[in-house]
Order: structure tokens, then C-alpha cells, then sequence
């Protein structure tokens, strides 16, 4: 009887430590995550209900998504939602095909890197609501200057990585083409994108970071609709509720865009070695 | 048969001009091994690299079979001192590179039985990174010879391993050198892995512009002792010290 139990407590327990295996490496990452979010929550609405901080200044939280919800079902949120992600997808192709093509250009030819370098690094450091009355001039106050808005912003770290990547290529590898009588095409096509894969991938993540902060200045510039057109809204009424869930929305999306483009570029990396990869080699061993 | 005719290789640095070559002349015949040793600097590598078609002579010319090489070609493979695999490309991939224009059925027979020679069967799907150095040396071998070619280059390809691996390779590179009946140009710092591994050697001093030729060649005759390898190995020795 003791040993019967006593196997059938072995079987439970590799049961329950397998159990518990596939829990952690499924869900253990993700839910790390969420962690500090809960805390900083926690740490909100204690302030918030002890009113520490005047309810006027922070919300509880209930009151946040009390606003998202009138908000939602009024079926304005989704349009503002989908106005601003339609200008930071549109920021976001036209800026990010522009430094593709420029940061292959001023990586490949030293010529176009000195014609062209020293200006784009320039105009990188002009902050972003400087460009606000020029673009408003340019393209007039609808869509067209807040898309131009956020391209400049996802313009420069996506030329800046590619370029970078580009020059870093091992000069070696190149000779490994010639001695294999590889053509331009074929050279390209396995040595040098895959060689600039992770380097303009982080280009594109910093640019669609940068393209978010951007669209806040676009949206100041005259919108009537759009997560930034709510937040100016929200301060002009007096709703701090309105402000924080707009805040909220635009990390919960950005961060999910931002997952979008490690999702789609996972299995072009999957060569590299990174702390992730060696760190989920340790935990398996 | 290889034949290189009065190379000299002048590199332009601003206004000095740095001689890597001078005149060398040297005829290999068909399935010969031969190891280009001397100081370093001397140009040993650069040789190696004009015969690969990756640099071009200053003076002279280089006939494989009666044709001028002028660059890369099939019938030359080539291995570095380091793999240089590329590490986005798995083990099959990499040696792929080599015949890129050969249609999917043929690199896929050609790729497996190249990796059985090199005794890395099942190894395909591994990437650079899983490999050890001893292996990635493997590949690169593999993707030298998948092209079947007539000569290979090795410039101090085992220079980085450890001795028990390099001498497990020496084995391998001679295996494959009788089964393939491969011409083998060495490049070494390791004298005895020259007179070890080769027919004879050749002895590239370091020289300055406008002298005379810069190289001699030392025969080796066979059957070799350990006492004859000895014997050669210092006689090289003073050579190079000599030069």
C-alpha cells in the first residue's frame, strides 16, 4: 500500500513538475511582463483612492475606463484609434522606404555617404515640433503634414542602422562570394540582406517607436480626431481621465505594433544567438 | 598542372612602395601538395590570393591547364584561416553558396556526399554557431571541394585549432587529397605541418621592390622518415632565418 502510494506520488509529482515546465516556458515570459504594470496599477489607485494625490490631478482607475468605455461605446474610440494608426502606418511605410533606400544608398557608395551624411545627420537633430510650422506651410494642416510629421520621425534611426549595418558587413564574407564566382544578385541576395536583417529590423522597431512620439506632435498640429486630438482634448476640458486613457491606449498599441514587427522578423533571425536564445537554451537544459 | 610565371606584387601605400612578391616562378604538376612557407609579411597569402583570382598581379601571369587565371574560378577552392561561414546560413546553405547555379536535385547530392567526406553526415541543418572549430573548418573544406575542384587553396587553415584537431584534419585534408586527386597549395607558419603534409615547399622571403626573385623551393624526396622530416624541417628552418 505505502509503496503504491508512494509511485503514484512520483507519478503525480513528474506530472505536476511537467505541468508546471510547460506553464513556465509558456507563459512565464508574457507574464513577467505584466508585472511591474500591475504594481505601477496597485501603487495608482491606492493614490488615487486615498485621493494622496487630488482626484482632479489622477483618476481612479475605474474612472479611466469609465472614459474609454463611454468613449467606446459611443463608436468614437475605434475611429480614433484607427485615424491615428492610420497616420503612423502611412508615417511608417513612407519614412521607412525612404531610409531603406537612402541608408543602402550612403552604406553601399562612400561618394553618396559624403554627399548626402553629413546633412541627414544634420537634420537629425532638429527637435520634432520644429518641423510642425514648416510641414503645416508645405502640406497644409490635414493629413498630408502629420503623415510627413511621423516619416520624418521614423526616418532617421531606420537610415542609421541600415546605413551602419551596411558598412559593418565583414568585408570577408564578400570574398567568400567572389571566390564562389556569386554574381551581384546572388551576392545580395544571401550575404548582404541577411547580413542587414537585424540591423534594419532594430532600425525599424527604434523608427515605429519614434513614429509614436511623433504622432502626438502631428496631432497637435490642428486634428479633430485621433489618440493625441483626445489627450489635447482631455486637457482643454478638464478630464484627466481622458488624457490618461488616451496614454494608456497609446502604449497598449504601440507596444502591440511594435510585437507586429518582431513576430514578422522572428524567422529571419533565428540564426542569431542572442541572450534571449542563450537564456531559453539554459532554462531548457 | 599550375604555372605561376614571374609574379611580383607591388602594393601602392601613399608615396612608399611595399614589394610582396618578386619574381616568383614555380610549376606544380597535377596532384601535388605543396606548402608555401617564410616570414610573415612576405607575401605567402598574397601568392595563394593571386591564384585565386581574388588579386591581381602586379607582373606575370598564372596558367591552370594552359589558361590564364584572372579571376575566381570552379576549378579553384579555396579555404580560409578562418571558416568564414555565414552565420545566417545553416551548414547545407553555406556549402550551397559554392554552387548556386546548379539545379535543387543536384545540390542536394552533391551537398550530402561532399559532407560525408568531410565526416559530417547528419550535420546539415546545424548552424555556424552549433559548431565546433574543428567542424566549421569542416564546412569550409565542404564548400571548397563541393564545386570539385581541380586545385585547393588552403591559406593556414588549421592555424587556429587545437593540436589534437589539427591533427585530425592534416589526416582528413591527405584523405581527401588521394581520393579526389586534388592539387593542394598550403600556406603555413608551421614548418612541420609543411614538410609533413607536402611533396615540397616553397620558401618566400621578404623583399624590397626592384630586387630579384624572391623564392626557392625546396624538393623532398620520398619515402620520409621522422628522421628525414627533421632533417627538412631544419633545413627550412635556416633558410627562412637566412632570407
Amino acid at each position: 500500500m505505502n509503496i503504491f502510494f508512494k509511485i503514484n506520488n512520483n507519478k503525480l509529482y513528474k506530472l505536476l513538475k511537467s505541468l508546471y515546465n510547460l506553464f513556465k516556458a509558456k507563459f512565464s515570459q508574457p507574464l513577467i511582463g505584466i508585472i511591474l504594470p500591475v504594481i505601477i496599477l496597485l501603487i495608482w489607485y491606492f493614490l488615487a483612492v486615498t485621493e494622496t494625490i487630488r482626484n482632479s490631478l489622477l483618476p481612479t482607475p475605474n474612472e479611466v475606463l469609465k472614459e474609454i468605455l463611454i468613449l467606446a461605446n459611443a463608436d468614437t474610440l475605434f475611429s480614433h484609434i484607427q485615424i491615428t494608426l492610420t497616420r503612423v502606418f502611412y508615417g511608417f511605410i513612407g519614412g521607412g522606404i525612404a531610409a531603406t533606400i537612402l541608408g543602402i544608398l550612403t552604406g553601399v557608395s562612400p561618394f553618396i555617404r559624403k554627399l548626402f551624411d553629413p546633412t541627414i545627420q544634420a537634420l537629425k537633430a532638429v527637435p520634432s515640433l520644429a518641423w510642425v510650422p514648416l510641414f503645416i506651410l508645405w502640406f497644409g494642416i490635414f493629413e498630408n503634414s502629420k503623415v510627413a510629421l511621423i516619416s520624418v520621425g521614423v526616418f532617421f534611426p531606420v537610415y542609421l542602422n541600415l546605413m551602419m549595418g551596411i558598412r559593418q558587413i565583414d568585408k570577408r564574407m564578400i570574398e567568400v562570394a567572389n571566390i564562389n564566382n556569386l554574381n551581384l544578385f546572388q551576392t545580395i541576395r544571401w550575404i548582404l540582406l541577411p547580413g542587414i536583417i537585424p540591423e534594419w529590423i532594430t532600425g525599424l522597431r527604434s523608427g515605429l517607436a519614434l513614429g509614436w512620439m511623433f504622432v502626438i506632435a502631428a496631432e497637435l498640429m490642428g486634428a479633430s480626431e485621433g489618440l493625441g486630438y483626445l489627450m489635447i482634448d482631455g486637457q482643454m476640458t478638464g478630464r484627466p481621465a481622458l488624457i490618461i486613457g488616451a496614454l494608456i491606449l497609446f502604449a497598449i498599441i504601440g507596444k502591440l505594433t511594435d510585437e507586429l514587427i518582431y513576430l514578422s522578423a522572428k524567422p529571419f533571425l533565428k540564426w542569431k544567438e542572442s541572450l534571449d536564445t542563450m537564456q531559453v537554451g539554459a532554462n531548457n537544459a | 598542372m599550375l604555372e605561376i610565371s614571374n609574379i611580383s606584387k607591388i602594393f601602392k601605400n601613399n608615396k612608399k612602395d611595399l614589394a610582396a612578391l618578386q619574381k616568383t616562378n614555380l610549376l606544380i604538376n597535377d596532384h601535388e601538395i605543396i606548402s608555401l612557407v617564410g616570414q610573415s609579411g612576405c607575401g605567402k597569402s598574397t601568392l595563394l590570393r593571386i591564384i585565386g583570382g581574388l588579386e591581381k598581379a602586379s607582373t606575370g601571369f598564372i596558367k591552370l591547364n594552359n589558361k590564364i587565371i584572372k579571376k575566381p574560378s570552379s576549378n579553384i577552392g579555396m579555404v580560409f584561416q578562418d571558416p568564414r561561414l555565414m552565420p545566417w546560413l545553416n551548414v547545407y546553405d553555406n556549402i550551397k553558396l559554392s554552387i548556386l547555379n546548379e539545379n535543387k536535385k543536384e545540390q542536394k547530392v552533391k551537398i550530402s556526399k561532399t559532407l560525408q567526406k568531410v565526416g559530417l553526415e547528419n550535420c546539415e541543418q546545424l548552424w555556424p554557431r552549433e559548431l565546433s572549430g574543428g567542424m566549421a573548418q569542416r564546412v569550409a573544406i565542404a564548400r571548397a571541394l563541393v564545386r570539385e575542384p581541380k586545385v585547393l587553396l588552403l591559406d593556414e587553415p588549421f592555424s587556429a585549432l587545437d593540436s589534437f584537431t589539427k591533427t585530425n584534419l592534416h589526416q582528413h585534408v591527405k584523405e581527401l587529397w588521394v581520393s579526389l586527386k586534388l592539387t593542394i597549395i598550403m600556406v603555413t607558419h608551421d614548418i612541420n605541418e609543411a614538410t609533413s603534409m607536402s611533396d615540397r615547399v616553397l620558401i618566400i622571403k621578404k623583399t624590397k621592390p626592384r630586387e630579384i626573385e624572391n623564392s626557392q623551393i625546396i624538393n623532398m624526396s620520398y619515402p620520409r622518415s621522422e628522421f628525414k622530416n627533421i632533417k627538412y624541417n631544419q633545413l627550412i628552418k635556416k633558410r627562412i632565418l637566412n632570407s
